[in-house]
């Protein structure tokens, strides 16, 4: 027996040693002998008709490879939610955005494949496009959720409207996968990505293939966020297709150009909040219209557009609620799967209408938030009773014990002021997401001493590798070296579910605790490896969830979060510098606090880089903040010091109590921000991102 | 694209040589715009080679020559922050390096690239004009006030080699950025002033780096209301993913004001 | 042309114009050299030339002829990790680690400087090197905690 368990201690990450030399290999680092290079030739018109495809007779061909929507095997259609994204738009065909895939190539060298794609043209026949939320093609999804009876309360009504914006999830590795043939007509994807099985069921649906045929493998990650959540799927089987009629591996690498223009955003929208109050602070009603932008195809919208609704009305109890939110379809690049999901968005208009509310008032937004939060025992928008872990006032009074005084600012032109917000975010899926997809992982006792898990959650920074081994050492009572686990291939391990929605530690990490723990107990009772075990999540009998009518349930657990901004406001640019920020966060239990603390700095400083410096300008249905000049994140020097406080509230059924919080981290920062702006400048500003030019502006109109 | 000659003389007279007879030839210094633009395929005409200069021994250094400071057109930026004598003589063009990039891009950049490039963002373009400095090619000088013609138009003839720049000793010159974030931003509006003579210079609100000849001959008179109310009609900036004309009109006025009062209180 | 590549010396036969970056991840096999952007903005392609840290994909390869290129694999002495690189792992500086090889050079040049290293130092010297994953902080605390 090992004397101290790893759990709640910041052991070495398990593939750090690869990271810090080198040695990890990533897509495009992998040699692939005899592959061709790939590229993706795409829709330069927002809407219209795709007339036809001509490749100019006077360029020689006999080297590349051509793929249209015609060599696709199986159904065009890259598989999610609606399965309405073609993989390649077809002649006759609707094109429903710029960049648009239409056609791919192949080349045993990129000089070839560049000339290549040069004499490829498309015509097409436009039609108007359309990009505004009210002129919108179709709607995607609605969802509303009723409590009580917001129209028949009388008092004090606050109505705001607030718009947030695009936002790109700038992994530093941009997307990519390579696609390898393999006999009895197999196709081996290696790629960047998040959910191995999605993958692989959009590439069995395309290309007409067996769940044996199939196989996608992870390679190491450089980031995803979200955005390798649902668009590598699109890139698999780009890259397949390529592949399986060139009859040789295809790399399809993107550069950043391409993968800032052509691939999936946070999803941006307009949010509108009517608030009635009694004048004692009271909260009596939340009136909330949601207009989320989904861009030209479906994609994960309708999910979002979920979280958006049910993080709507805040952190807050309210007798009565109304959240009226729906997606629409624009003629723009499809939106997607952004940490935090539709919540970072709600929650931004959410904080802000508790800080307007204090202000018509004249109490303090730290008072109204203690008058209005959520604590054990009261219900949600969606009528669910918090029976446990609610870290709500933990986090207030941790953070704001935390927080430094503020020191007034030794330039005249430079205004400091100081912001917080309050927010929860749903850890695991929504509803009865979990028990649809009964993640299963697989463990092992080997007869060599060792022992393995088998899962399909990925390793992309945020510590998975590392922590299910944590897990499985402490219910075996072994050291860590004792512990390995399979590649995140799915023709070795079983669907874990997809590593989003802050599920990995807290529900599949729970499985692989479980199935360490079992496997113990058979060890103890004299059985010999080898030992091999499946685990499935179990939705517990008490939660319940009505999909139908949006009541119930929403989340096994919540996690709350308080952040304290402070800004230095420069008062003859309106740049606006996030010099500190002071998260308390409730993660229930934090299994090893560095990286714990690193997933919050890191969302963290997203969020902060969402609400001040990342914009994404809109010409003609195309971003005009296409190459990383123009896309902006913050730099080492643009950071703040960023400050973080777990709070340890356990969760009954979280490995020794954790709760998601991956995403969490994204959505305290922003209105925390903008009410910072206010405390320095006296200025309201009612958008993300909260550029220098409109805060310059909003000050001068004072 | 077919496959780019790379020449690499071994002094400035082979350069200046090759670069008269090599077609389709460009100046490669530190690359932090021509690679990029080589990689991307974007360069028109498209190049048939490149003349690497970077590592000319004549066309680097910081000295003293004369009254003026000569620093050598493949100097770079990080050459220039380290010298004792630019940050004693010219140390807004020193503060003008040290805002470019961060220090990968300072490690390889050159006045030489910023002035031939002409971007009307170029960050040491304004510092430049402010001084009144002198761009010395392989043929003759240039006052920097003639050098810029256009968009990205200099007054170099076509084969035509910048081997330094002079800049005077005796210029007091102070200098702001305002950039989106606190490195590698391009400039929204980029801005250097000397006092006596009136000089104010401003990148990014025109479609060259600019002298505002209005604020000029109102500081000149010492009216410093009158030169802040003048900027903004001498400048012409435009709306792009940046940044608007209006937001860069209201910022130039507002950090002349600032580096004017700074001038004020010293 | 010649060059010596984390102290090996190497003779490169291809074209001048190609970039380093190209001709150390794909002639060479030296990957640990990433490519994030192919710009200039991102930093992940950084690599030491003479001791400088420069961005690789801004480099024709020709312009290192007898110089000394120093990539992240050139960090470690065999298998024993840097002090920096060590620092890196313990205090949870890399996450995703696609940043990583870039930051560790743009920090070991930093930690060649005599002088005292503030915060502001570290974040100024990193500031051509994104990082998304990590939020800075842990990195900022690594490179300071190799400069007691």
């Amino acid at each position: 027996m090992v004397s101290r368990s790893p759990i709640g201690q910041s052991v070495p990450r398990r593939e750090g040693v690869a990271k810090v030399t080198g040695a990890a290999k990533y897509t495009d680092d992998l040699v692939i002998v005899g592959a061709w290079y790939g590229k993706t030739v795409r829709s330069t018109i927002a809407a219209g008709r795709l007339r036809a495809i001509s490749l100019d007779p006077a360029f020689d061909w006999s080297r590349v490879v051509v793929v249209t929507a015609a060599d696709i095997p199986g159904e065009n259609v890259v598989h999610l939610i609606r399965d309405d994204q073609p993989v390649l738009a077809r002649v006759g065909g609707d094109i429903r955005h710029k960049e648009e895939p239409i056609l791919l190539l192949a080349a045993p060298e990129r000089g070839t494949l560049e000339a290549a794609a040069r004499h490829v043209r498309m015509e097409y026949e436009p039609s108007t496009p359309v990009y505004d939320l009210d002129g919108a093609l179709e709607v995607y999804s609605t969802i509303q959720i009723t409590k009580g009876d917001v129209d028949s309360v009388q008092g004090e009504v606050i109505e705001r409207t607030f718009k947030v914006g695009l936002q790109e999830q700038l992994y530093i590795e941009p997307q990519g996968a390579i696609a390898i043939p393999e006999p009895g007509g197999a196709i081996r994807i290696i790629g960047s990505l998040q959910c191995p099985y999605y993958v692989h069921r959009a590439l069995k649906r395309a290309l007409k293939l067996s769940d044996a045929q199939a196989i996608v493998v992870q390679a190491e990650t450089g980031g995803g966020f979200g955005g390798k959540e649902e668009y590598p799927s699109m890139v698999a089987i780009h890259a397949a297709l390529l592949a399986r009629k060139a009859g040789r591996p295809v790399r399809l690498i993107y550069d950043r150009h391409e993968d800032l223009a052509a691939t999936t955003k946070r999803h941006p929208g307009v949010i509108r909040h009517r608030t009635t109050v009694k004048k004692d602070g009271t909260l009596l009603a939340q009136d909330i219209e949601i207009v989320l932008d989904g861009g030209g195809y479906c994609t994960l919208t309708p999910v979002v557009l979920s979280r958006a609704a049910i993080h709507a009305a805040g952190a807050y109890s309210c007798p009565n609620v109304r959240i009226r939110a729906r997606a629409v379809a624009t003629n723009t690049p499809p939106n997607g799967a952004f940490r935090g999901f539709g919540a970072p968005q709600s929650l931004f208009a959410a904080e802000l209408m508790v800080e307007h509310a204090a202000g018509r008032l004249g109490m303090s937004s730290v008072d109204l938030r203690r008058k209005w939060m959520l604590r054990l025992g009261d219900t949600t928008a969606t009528g669910q009773k918090l029976t446990e872990s609610v870290g709500s006032e933990l986090v207030l009074d941790a953070a704001l014990k935390a927080a430094a005084t503020v020191q007034p600012s030794n330039r005249p032109t430079v205004r400091r002021g100081r912001g917080l917000s309050l927010v929860f975010h749903g850890s695991g899926f929504t509803g009865s997401g979990e028990k649809k997809l009964q993640g299963t992982i697989g463990f092992e006792a080997l007869a060599d001493g060792t022992f393995r898990i088998l899962t399909a959650s990925t390793e992309i920074g945020q510590g998975t590798k590392t922590i299910f081994c944590q897990l499985a050492a402490d219910a075996l009572g072994v050291s860590l070296d004792r512990v390995t686990l399979a590649p995140q291939d799915t023709s070795l391990v079983p669907d874990s579910g997809p590593t989003v929605a802050s599920r990995t530690a807290m529900i599949v990490g729970r499985l692989v605790q479980d199935a360490a723990a079992e496997v113990q107990q058979r060890l103890a009772r004299g059985e010999q490896p080898p030992i091999a075990i499946q685990k499935s999540y179990i939705q517990p009998d008490s939660l319940s969830w009505d999909e139908t009518n949006y009541r119930g349930d929403a989340y096994p657990i919540y996690a709350w979060a308080c952040t304290i901004a402070d800004v230095d406001v420069d008062m003859i640019t309106g740049e606006v510098r996030v010099t500190d920020l002071v998260t308390a966060v409730d993660c229930g239990k934090a299994l090893h606090p560095v990286m714990a603390e690193g997933q919050i700095e890191g969302g963290s400083l997203q969020a902060v880089g969402w609400a001040t410096i990342e914009e994404i300008k809109m010409k003609d249905g195309a971003y005009q903040n296409d190459r990383l000049a123009t896309y902006l994140i913050p730099t080492a020097l643009d950071a703040p010091r960023i400050r973080t406080i777990l709070v340890e509230n356990p969760y009954s059924r979280g490995p020794f109590g954790a709760k998601g919080i991956g995403e969490l981290p994204m959505d305290g920062p922003a209105p925390a921000i903008l009410a910072a702006i206010h405390d320095a400048t006296g200025v309201w500003l009612d958008e993300v991102p909260a550029t220098p030019e409109k805060v310059l502006a909003a000050c001068a109109s004072r | 694209m077919p496959e780019v000659t790379y020449l690499r003389p071994e002094n400035i007279q082979d350069a200046v040589q090759l670069y008269r007879t090599t077609p389709g030839c460009r100046l490669l210094a530190g690359g932090t715009d021509l690679m990029v633009m080589l990689h991307a395929g974007t360069l028109r005409p498209q190049p048939r080679a490149v003349l690497d200069v970077w590592s000319l021994r004549e066309l680097k250094g910081v000295r003293r020559v004369g009254d003026a400071l000569e620093i050598g057109a493949a100097e770079s930026y990080t050459g220039i922050i380290r010298s004792a004598d630019a940050n004693r003589y010219v140390p807004a063009l020193v503060a003008a390096a040290r805002t470019i990039g961060a220090a990968q891009i300072q490690n390889r950049g050159t006045l030489g690239g910023n002035l031939a490039n002409a971007s009307p963002a170029g960050d040491t373009l304004p510092v430049l004009l402010a001084y009144d400095a002198v761009v010395v090619t392989d043929r003759r000088t240039i006052r920097i006030d003639n050098f810029f013609l256009g968009y990205r138009k200099t007054a170099l003839q076509a084969d035509e080699l910048i081997t330094a720049v002079r800049v005077p000793l005796d210029r007091d010159v102070v200098f702001r950025k305002v950039g989106t974030r606190a490195a590698q931003a391009i400039s929204k509006i980029v801005m250097a002033v000397c006092r006596a003579p009136a000089r104010v210079a401003v990148g990014s609100v025109a479609e060259v780096p600019m002298r505002a000849g209005g604020a000029e001959r109102a500081l000149a008179e010492g009216d410093v209301a009158g030169a802040v109310g003048a900027v903004a009609a001498d400048i012409r900036p435009i709306d792009d993913v940046r940044s608007t004309a209006d937001y860069r009109r209201a910022v130039t006025q507002n950090v002349l004001r600032e580096l004017l009062d700074a001038f004020t209180r010293e | 042309m010649r060059f010596t590549l984390n102290g090996r010396s190497v003779t490169y036969e291809a074209s001048g114009a190609r970039r380093l970056l190209d001709v150390l991840r794909e002639d060479l096999g030296a990957t640990g050299t990433k490519e994030g952007c192919g710009e200039g903005e991102c930093g992940a392609c950084s690599v030491l030339i003479d001791g400088e840290v420069v961005d690789s994909c801004l480099v024709a390869v020709g312009q290192v002829e007898g110089c000394e290129v120093v990539t992240v694999e050139g960090l470690a002495e065999g298998t024993e990790l840097s002090a920096l690189q060590q620092a890196f792992i313990n205090y949870g500086a890399a996450q995703c680690g696609i940043c990583t090889p870039g930051m560790l050079l743009a920090a070991h040049v930093l930690l060649q400087r005599p002088d005292r290293l503030s915060a502001d130092d570290v974040r100024e010297g990193l500031a051509g090197n994104l990082c998304r994953c990590t939020g800075y902080t842990k990195i900022i605390e690594a490179v300071l905690s190799c400069r007691k």
